[in-house]
C-alpha cells in the first residue's frame, strides 16, 4: 500500500506535526517504503492468535489509593515554557 | 587503571592505592582527551562526579562500602538526573532539566557508583547508529569512519574508549546489544520488567528495558545487581527474586544444551561474521556445550512486526512532547494548535518524525486490526517459537548484528536497510526475552558480537556462559588503538 499526499496531511494533522508541502512527497514515499515492510506480517495466518499484550501475561498490579506523593508544583513548574500563577501558558483559547 | 575491572579496581580503591577521587580524575581526564573526537558524551558532570566521589572515598574508608563504591561510570542520557540536563537527545529536551532521579540512576547512585555524565545517543533511542542524534554523530573507537551501532552509542563507545569504566544503555530492538557488538564490549539486556523503567524515557512501554554496557560479564554482573529488582514506580516491574548475579558466574558449562536458530545464520549473513560466530560456538564445544540446530520458523516477521509495535507505542508515548509543560516551544506562537504542531516539528528530527507518523497511521480508525492487532498476534507467535526452544535448550546462540560496523553516512538516507541491522535482536524484545552480546573474534579489524538468548530471568545463566568464554578466551581484552596515554594510578 503506498500513501498520497493527503494521506500524509491527515496522518500529520492526527500526530500534530506540521509537514510542509514541499515535504509531503519524500515524507509519503518514506512512510509507503516502511508500510511494504510491516505488510510482510500478512504472510502469516494469525486467526484465533490471541494479541499478545505483556511479553509475561502479567496482570495489571493494584495499589491502595493512598496519597504517596508530595506537592512539587513550583519545582516541576520551573522546567516549563511558561507559567504564571502556578498555571501553564498557553496562546488565548477562548475569545 | 583504565583497562581494569570493578572488581580490581573495587580491590585497589579498598587497599588505598588510590582513591576515588584519583580515579574520577583520571577518567575525566581521558574524556578531556579523548572524546571531542569520538563525541560519546552529550553533558559532562565534573563538580557532581568529584563530590560523589569524596563520599565514596569516604565510605570505603568506613569499611562499608559495596563493590560499586567509588566506581567511575556514565548514564545514557535518556535517564532522568535531577537537577542535570537529559536531552534523550533531541533537540526538544535540549533545555530539559530533569526534576527527579530515575530508579537506575537512584540505585546506582545508592551502591556509591559516580557518574561521569551523559552519554549520546540515536534521538530518543530511535536508530541504529547514533546518527540522529541532535548532538552528532558519535564516532566509533575502533575507527573513526565508523558508526558505533545504536541508539546506546555513546556508552557503547564510551566504554570501548575506556573512558568511563561502565555505561547504562537502554535496548528497544537492540540498542544495548547492537552498539555493545559493533564497538567490541559485552552488553545485557535482562527480561522485560527486571530493571526499572521508571523515569527512563519511554520510546516503546511494551519492548523497553535497561541494562548494562561493560567491558566484561563480570563487570555486567556487577551493575545489573545494583539496578535490578522491584520497583513500585513501575506499574510493569517484576516482582520475581534478584539472584546474587556473582556467584553462578564460575559454574562450568558441562552438558549445557546450545541452540543455533537456522533462521539467523541465512542469506544476510556477512561471511566472516558467520565463521567468528562458529568460532566462538566451537569454543563453548570444548567446554563440554552440545550444540543442535533449531528452529524459530517466525522470526522473520520480527522486523515488520517490530516496525507496527514499537511506533505505534512511540507516538502515543511522545505526544506528551507539546511544547506546554516542559521541553521546546516554538517561538511566537499563533494559537495552541500552531503551538503544539510547529514546537513537535521543530523540536523533533526526521526519523523520530516518520516514527510518529507511521505510528499515528497503525493506530487511526480502520488500521488498528490490520497493523496493531495483527503485530500482537505475530508477538504471540515468536514468543511460541522460543518457548518452545527452551524447551529442548538451555541458550540460543547466533550473531548479534548480521554485519560488523557500517560507515558513517552508508545507511543513514534508507531507514528501512538500517531497521534490517537490528533483524537478530528484535525478537528478544518482542518476547521480553533476556539477551546478552559478547565480543567474538574480530573480522576486518572489526569487531564481531555473540548474542546469547536465554530464557525468562536467566539473566545468571546468561553471565555465566559469557563470563565462561571471557575467562577461555581473550577477545574481550582486545582494545582499540590510540587511547592508551599513561594515567598517574
Amino acid at each position: 500500500m503506498s500513501l498520497e499526499r493527503s494521506d500524509v496531511e491527515k496522518i500529520a494533522h492526527l500526530a500534530r506535526l506540521a509537514v510542509s508541502s514541499d515535504e509531503l512527497d519524500s515524507v509519503a514515499g518514506d512512510l509507503s517504503t516502511i508500510l511494504q515492510l510491516m505488510e510482510q506480517m500478512n504472510a502469516v495466518n494469525t486467526d484465533g492468535v490471541i494479541p499478545m499484550a505483556h511479553p509475561l501475561h502479567m496482570a495489571q498490579r493494584l495499589r491502595p489509593d493512598e496519597v504517596s506523593e508530595i506537592d512539587e508544583r513550583d519545582h516541576f513548574q520551573s522546567i516549563a515554557p511558561a507559567t504564571e500563577n502556578g498555571l501553564y501558558l498557553v496562546p488565548r483559547v477562548i475569545e | 587503571m583504565h583497562s581494569k575491572s570493578i572488581a580490581a579496581l573495587g580491590a585497589g580503591l579498598r587497599a588505598g592505592d588510590y582513591s576515588s577521587v584519583d580515579l574520577t580524575r583520571a577518567f575525566l581526564e581521558r574524556i578531556d582527551r579523548y572524546d571531542e573526537d569520538l563525541n560519546c558524551f552529550i553533558t559532562l558532570a565534573p563538580e557532581r562526579a568529584l563530590a560523589r566521589a569524596e563520599a565514596a572515598d569516604k565510605l570505603i574508608r568506613s569499611g562499608e562500602a559495596g563493590p560499586l563504591a567509588g566506581i567511575p561510570i556514565a548514564h545514557k542520557d535518556i535517564f532522568c538526573t535531577n537537577g542535570l540536563k537529559t536531552s534523550c537527545g533531541s533537540k526538544m529536551l535540549d533545555s530539559f532539566i530533569a526534576p527527579y532521579d530515575a530508579t537506575v540512576v537512584s540505585r546506582l547512585d545508592e551502591a556509591g557508583a559516580v557518574m561521569l555524565g551523559k552519554t549520546n545517543m540515536d534521538e530518543f533511542a530511535m536508530g541504529s547508529s547514533n546518527e540522529t542524534s541532535h548532538y552528532g554523530v558519535v564516532r566509533n573507537p575502533w575507527d573513526r569512519n565508523l558508526v558505533p551501532g545504536g541508539s546506546s552509542g555513546g556508552s557503547a563507545a564510551a566504554v570501548a574508549a575506556r573512558l568511563c569504566v561502565a555505561a547504562t544503555g537502554t535496548d528497544t530492538g537492540g540498542s544495548i546489544r547492537q552498539p555493545a557488538a559493533l564497538c567490541g564490549i559485552t552488553g545485557l539486556k535482562p527480561t522485560y520488567g527486571r530493571v526499572s523503567r521508571y523515569g527512563m524515557i519511554a520510546f516503546a512501554s511494551s519492548l523497553d528495558q535497561a541494562g548494562p554496557l561493560t567491558r566484561s560479564a563480570e563487570d555486567a554482573a556487577a551493575i545489573l545487581q545494583a539496578i535490578a529488582g522491584f520497583d513500585r514506580r513501575d506499574s510493569t516491574s517484576a516482582q520475581e527474586p534478584v539472584p546474587d548475579y556473582s556467584e553462578q558466574l564460575e559454574d562450568p558449562l558441562v552438558g549445557l544444551k546450545i541452540g543455533l536458530p537456522k533462521e539467523y545464520f541465512n542469506e544476510g549473513l556477512d561471511g566472516e561474521v558467520a565463521r567468528s560466530i562458529e568460532l566462538a560456538v566451537d569454543e563453548y564445544r570444548r567446554m563440554g556445550a552440545t550444540v543442535m540446530d533449531i528452529s524459530l520458523p517466525n522470526s522473520g516477521l520480527s522486523v515488520a512486526t517490530y516496525y507496527v509495535v514499537a511506533p505505534a507505542e512511540c507516538s502515543s508515548n511522545l505526544s506528551r512532547f507539546d511544547g506546554v509543560r516542559f521541553g521546546y516551544r516554538c517561538q511566537e506562537p499563533k494559537n495552541l494548535e500552531d503551538l503544539y504542531k510547529r514546537s513537535r516539528s521543530e523540536g523533533f528530527g526526521a526519523e523520530v518524525k516518520r516514527r510518529i507518523l507511521i505510528g499515528t497511521y497503525a493506530l487511526s480508525a480502520g488500521y488498528y486490526d490490520a497493523y496493531y492487532l495483527k503485530a500482537q498476534q505475530i508477538r504471540h507467535l515468536i514468543s511460541d517459537d522460543f518457548r518452545q526452544a527452551f524447551e529442548k535448550v538451555d541458550v540460543i546462540m547466533g550473531p548479534t548484528s548480521p554485519t560488523t560496523a557500517f560507515a558513517i553516512g552508508e545507511k543513514a538516507d534508507d531507514p528501512v536497510t538500517m531497521y534490517l541491522s537490528d533483524i537478530y535482536t528484535i525478537a528478544a524484545n518482542l518476547a521480553g526475552l533476556p539477551g546478552i552480546s559478547i565480543p567474538v573474534r574480530p573480522a576486518a579489524g572489526r569487531p564481531v558480537g555473540l548474542q546469547i538468548v536465554g530464557n525468562y530471568f536467566q539473566e545468571a545463566k546468561l553471565l555465566n556462559v559469557a563470563h565462561r568464554l571471557q575467562r577461555e578466551s581473550d577477545w574481550h581484552l582486545a582494545e582499540p588503538l590510540g587511547f592508551s596515554s599513561p594515567s598517574r594510578i
